[in-house]
């Protein structure tokens, strides 16, 4: 397997004039313009990584007069804060990004929901789409961009349940199928991506999608853009290519006594020491929305699942019972058990528990609850018991 | 066409079939707890999930459409562990004191947890360090969130169904739970009381305030005269509680078991539901000639009935400019309390303070309506206690009754008559026919053209209906009406009320009687009676309510001999004084969360 040594990239936040990349889309045909997406192999970066040419050619073989392009920007998962950098920074890329969707599907309205502690960035992004709003007027491609702010749930990230707090209800997520791409927003056919993910399709526009896909491993194409926390010297926003090992990242960002990473955030897994040279970051290993967060010696990895669950346990929406119920289990088994309340072979009882989160839960929150907490007390079962 | 194979057995299904809807065809049951079939779905519970042969995850099978290829497994060792653990965790955050439950052994949760064996108590135990109170201010429903398994059955019922929105989620996580408005007592919110909800809520975290003891007091006191009355829909339900099937016509049981239980006279709401269309009918051809003749722009129409306490509430709340066209006249159960402290007493010669009035009615909404401040004409409480058909077949294996093996009996008289006008106010559309049945007589003197009077545009279960008659060769006092062709509509379902409600205020509707059944498919669908319901039991329910229509010799209300007598003894006319004083109310506006 070729691995990939820490590599920085220069994509998402190099500046560039939006006006020519648009004009260039603007001549290409929207089959094209999906092509290159998919030749790029580009797959979605907000967690699930489905890949992007893929969504945008199932929405537009959708045949409606009334489609949506979302861009997800709630950017709640616990460690991650490259979307706010990004939209900060290059606003406009979003933007275009969305423009470029637009074209290919052939959506006239797209939508950026913004976290709800995100709101200071209101006024800029306001202001900046007017700009981009008379960019698209003087085009002649009739595209206009709502913001819509969420009030701070996590589960409103989740796809079907952005769609249902945009549509003014309660963010729960729906049943799928029918995906997004047939009937999302409005049960109209909508794209929904995330912020990094509709810049990089900016960036595959301009540079053509060899470029793209020349970099990083056959399953994790490209770059991508980290938050690096925890005990690091180096805590901050890094665009790296894809395929680099937990060792590798480790030795350019860890304080020298890192134990554990959590990779992918609450959702994501805890991978030891002892598997940091076998496990890649990206799709063939273990998958990242961007949160990369390190644990030295000194943190206890008993705090850190109890932090998560105690997390789930109130971010779960609470419409089903393996996710609602599951998470509180989880959560009071391990006190449990830690207290002396319950012995050892309970822990046994709250895995199999959290396979069937696995399994049986609504959607991707309830399902990945499992990840952080097998992965965490498999590796670090003394920790937790005592 | 989709095929697909269940459990190894092959079916081929229509598209857009759910794998639920599939396994039943091949009459493998599998389990749920929120879908229901009134409603839409909801994919929350997951309790009825199965394996898909190569798939991850496991699917919902209420909530995931069949696809061609599809291999399912119901009752894999996956889903076996998944299922249990769904229903141990529910059992977990449930306060499963079930003795002492008011549903115990009609409860859908204790079936799958015996169904299942569970109550090994795999989990930790996560309800009973926390304080629940029960919300018991509403004289009509008690709400109990110990009890709630948070499937939002009630939440849809009362949003798709009743378009009320009284009940919502609120909250996230371990604190997610069914709320009201700023978490009111659900007396204090838009809830018209109606029992949707409590229909169709599995477990009994929503039922009906009951009132049995007070009844059961009542009924054992030797000081007391307790005379019962029961509603039309109320003898096509309650055999399904007690061991029958749905769609049989108790009548001739439901009496003789309410002697055995001890009421000193048990009468009938009919004889007040014939009285219903004389007043009612009286007062909607008053309107039309105020209307027409006088050419009084202050005449409110169209005029909409009045009959069902769920629809008053909801008008109260929702569209109280409309107030003015509701007719003044009581319900018949609100008219049947009055009637019985006043004329009852007097004929039978009793003290009207030891009269305790109990109604058996097929509504919870009855009971809200019953302790209305305006329900008090005969100078007392005029309908003591309300209990719904639930209740009365409760009170039947209480007092050790072999229903069905029960003798026919008769109502007792004075204000036991009553025509078979009388028994569709059950329905949906019922009164309307009742109405025009007598109304078109009145008018023209002849019945109305319809074969055995059966009035079959009304019927039926459609969410709003439109009919009209023409009125030709009217008698002499009606010929202001001549050539008018009399239109009505009639709604069922507060949902398809407010879309009614709407089309009026907005000027797309133009009729002059309007009938509103708060309940799917009319008091025989109401909150009060036998769970489960679904459109199937409904549509036998209504089956039995114009197969004792057809059965019954006077079908007409004018034509009620008791009704004629009142008049006569007591009453005068319709609309006169003494109707006026007993008869008929008014109503308020009404707040709206
Ligand atoms: C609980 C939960 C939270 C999520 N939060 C986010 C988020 O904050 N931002 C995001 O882009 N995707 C989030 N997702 C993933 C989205 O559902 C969706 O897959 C994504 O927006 C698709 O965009 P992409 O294909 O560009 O990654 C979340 C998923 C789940 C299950
Ligand atoms: S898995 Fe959790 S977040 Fe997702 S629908 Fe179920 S309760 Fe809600
Ligand atoms: S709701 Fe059902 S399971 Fe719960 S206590 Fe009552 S009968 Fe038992
Ligand atoms: S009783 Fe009727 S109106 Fe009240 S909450 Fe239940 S369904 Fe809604
Ligand atoms: S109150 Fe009943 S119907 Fe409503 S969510 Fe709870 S259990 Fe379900
Ligand atoms: S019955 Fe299917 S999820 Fe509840």
């Amino acid at each position: 397997m070729k691995k990939i040594p820490v590599h920085r990239v220069d994509l998402i936040f190099e500046k560039i004039t939006c006006k020519e990349i648009f004009e260039k889309v603007m001549e290409a045909k929207p089959d094209e313009i999906i092509q290159s997406v998919i030749d790029s192999g580009l797959k979605g970066r907000g967690g699930a990584g489905f890949p992007t040419g893929l969504k945008w050619q199932f929405a537009a073989r959708e045949k409606n007069d009334e489609k949506y392009i979302v861009c997800n920007a709630d950017e709640g998962e616990p460690g991650t804060f490259k979307d706010r950098e990004i939209l900060d920074m290059v606003p406009e890329k979003v933007f275009c990004g969305m423009a470029i969707a637009s074209r290919a599907i052939g959506a006239k309205i797209g939508y950026i929901y913004l976290r709800g502690e995100y709101k200071f960035l209101v006024p800029k992004l306001e202001e900046r789409l007017k700009d981009f709003h008379g960019l698209m007027k003087k085009m002649g491609h009739p595209f206009t961009i709502h913001l819509r702010l969420g009030s701070g749930a996590y589960i409103c990230g989740e796809e079907s349940a952005l769609f249902e707090s945009i549509e003014g209800r309660r963010g729960e997520p729906r049943n799928k199928p029918p995906y997004p791409t047939k009937e999302g927003l409005f049960n109209k056919p909508t794209c929904i991506n995330n912020v990094e993910t509709l810049v990089y399709t900016v960036m595959i526009q301009k540079y053509g999608a060899m470029h793209f896909k020349e970099m990083g491993t056959k399953d994790s194409r490209g770059s991508k853009v980290f938050s690096v926390s925890g005990d690091t010297p180096k805590a901050g926003i890094f665009e790296l290519e894809l395929g680099m090992s937990v060792k590798e990242f480790v030795e350019e960002f860890g304080d020298g006594d890192t134990k554990a990473v959590q990779v992918g955030g609450a959702a994501g897994f805890c991978v030891p020491r002892k598997r940091f040279d076998e496990t890649i970051i990206g799709f063939e290993g273990v998958p990242t929305g961007g949160s990369m967060k390190l644990f030295n010696s000194s943190r206890s990895m008993y705090n850190v699942l109890h932090n998560y669950l105690d997390f789930f346990a109130e971010e779960s929406c609470g419409q089903c019972t393996p996710c609602r119920v599951g998470c509180q289990q989880l959560l009071k088994g391990i006190e449990a058990v830690k207290k002396g309340e319950k012995s050892i072979k309970y822990l046994d009882e709250l895995v199999k528990l959290a396979a069937t989160m696995k399994i049986a839960a609504k959607c991707g929150l309830g399902q990945s609850v499992g990840n952080a907490f097998s992965s965490i007390v498999d590796n670090f079962k003394e920790e937790i018991i005592y | 066409m989709v095929k697909l194979s269940i459990n190894g057995l092959l079916v081929e299904v229509q598209e857009g079939t759910t794998i639920l809807e599939a396994a039943r065809q091949l009459n493998f049951r599998i389990p749920v707890l929120c879908h229901h079939d009134d409603l839409c779905v909801a994919g929350n519970c997951r309790v009825c999930v199965v394996e898909q042969l190569g798939g991850k995850a496991l699917l919902a099978a209420c909530a995931t459409p069949v696809a061609e290829g599809m291999q399912i497994l119901t009752n894999s060792l996956k889903v076996r562990t998944a299922r249990k653990h769904v229903i141990e965790l529910l059992l977990s955050e449930h306060n499963a004191d079930c003795t002492k439950c008011y549903k115990n052994g009609q409860c859908e949760l204790q079936n799958l947890s015996n169904e299942f064996s569970v109550g090994d108590h795999i989990f930790l135990d996560l309800i009973h360090h926390k304080d629940y109170t029960i919300d018991r201010y509403s004289p009509s429903i008690q709400k109990d969130d110990s009890k709630c398994i948070r499937c939002q059955r009630c939440v849809r019922t009362c949003e798709q169904l009743q378009g009320v929105n009284a009940l919502c989620v609120a909250h996230k996580g371990e604190a997610q739970k069914i709320s009201t408005f700023y978490d009111h007592s659900m007396a204090e919110v838009i809830c018209t009381n109606c029992g949707q909800c409590i229909n169709r809520c599995p477990t009994g975290a929503l039922v009906e305030r009951t009132y049995l003891d007070e009844v059961w007091d009542a009924i054992l006191d030797p000081e007391v005269h307790v005379v019962a009355q029961t509603a039309p829909a109320v003898r096509v339900g309650l055999g399904e509680d007690l061991g029958l099937e749905p769609g049989e016509r108790v009548t001739g049981k439901m009496v003789s078991a309410l002697k055995r239980l001890g009421f000193d006279a048990v009468l009938d709401t009919d004889f007040t539901a014939d009285l219903t269309i004389l007043e009612e009918g009286t007062e909607l051809l008053t309107r039309l000639k105020k209307a027409l003749v006088e050419k009084d722009p202050e005449v409110a129409l169209p005029m909409t009935t009045s009959c069902s306490p769920g629809w008053i509430k909801f008008i109260e709340h929702t569209f109280p400019e409309y107030l003015p066209n509701v007719s003044t006249c009581k319900s018949p159960q609100q008219m049947f309390g009055a009637l019985a402290k006043t004329y009852y007493a007097n004929d039978r010669e009793i003290d009207p303070k030891k009269i305790v009035t109990v109604s058996i009615m097929p509504c919870t909404a009855k009971k809200y309506e019953a302790d209305r401040p305006e329900m008090r004409s005969s100078g007392f409480k005029d309908v003591d206690y309300v209990i719904t058909t639930r209740e009365l077949a409760r009170m039947v294996r209480q007092a050790g009754i072999d229903f069905t093996m029960l003798k026919e009996d008769k109502f007792d008289r004075l204000m036991g008559d009553s025509s078979g006008a009388a028994v569709i106010f059950g329905a949906t559309g019922g009164v309307m026919e009742a109405a025009l049945r007598t109304a078109y007589e009145i008018i023209t003197g002849r019945e109305v053209p319809f074969e055995n009077l059966n009035i079959t545009p009304v019927r039926g279960f459609e969410g709003v209906r439109q009919a009209s008659v023409l009125l030709e060769d009217c008698v002499e006092e009606w010929s202001f009406l001549e050539g008018v062709e009399l239109k009505c509509a009639v709604a069922h379902g507060l949902s398809y009320a407010r879309e009614l409600m709407q089309a009026v205020k907005d000027g797309k509707i133009e009729v002059h009687f309007i009938e509103v059944m708060a309940c799917p498919g009319g008091c025989l669908g109401g909150g009060g009676q036998p769970i489960p319901t679904n459109q199937e039991i409904r549509e036998k329910r209504a089956a039995a309510i114009y197969d004792e229509d057809m059965h019954l010799a006077i079908r007409k209300s004018h034509e009620n001999p008791e009704v004629l007598k009142l008049y006569k003894n007591f009453l005068g006319e319709p609309l006169g004084h003494k109707s006026h004083e007993l008869l008929h109310t008014h109503y308020k506006e009404r707040e709206r969360y």
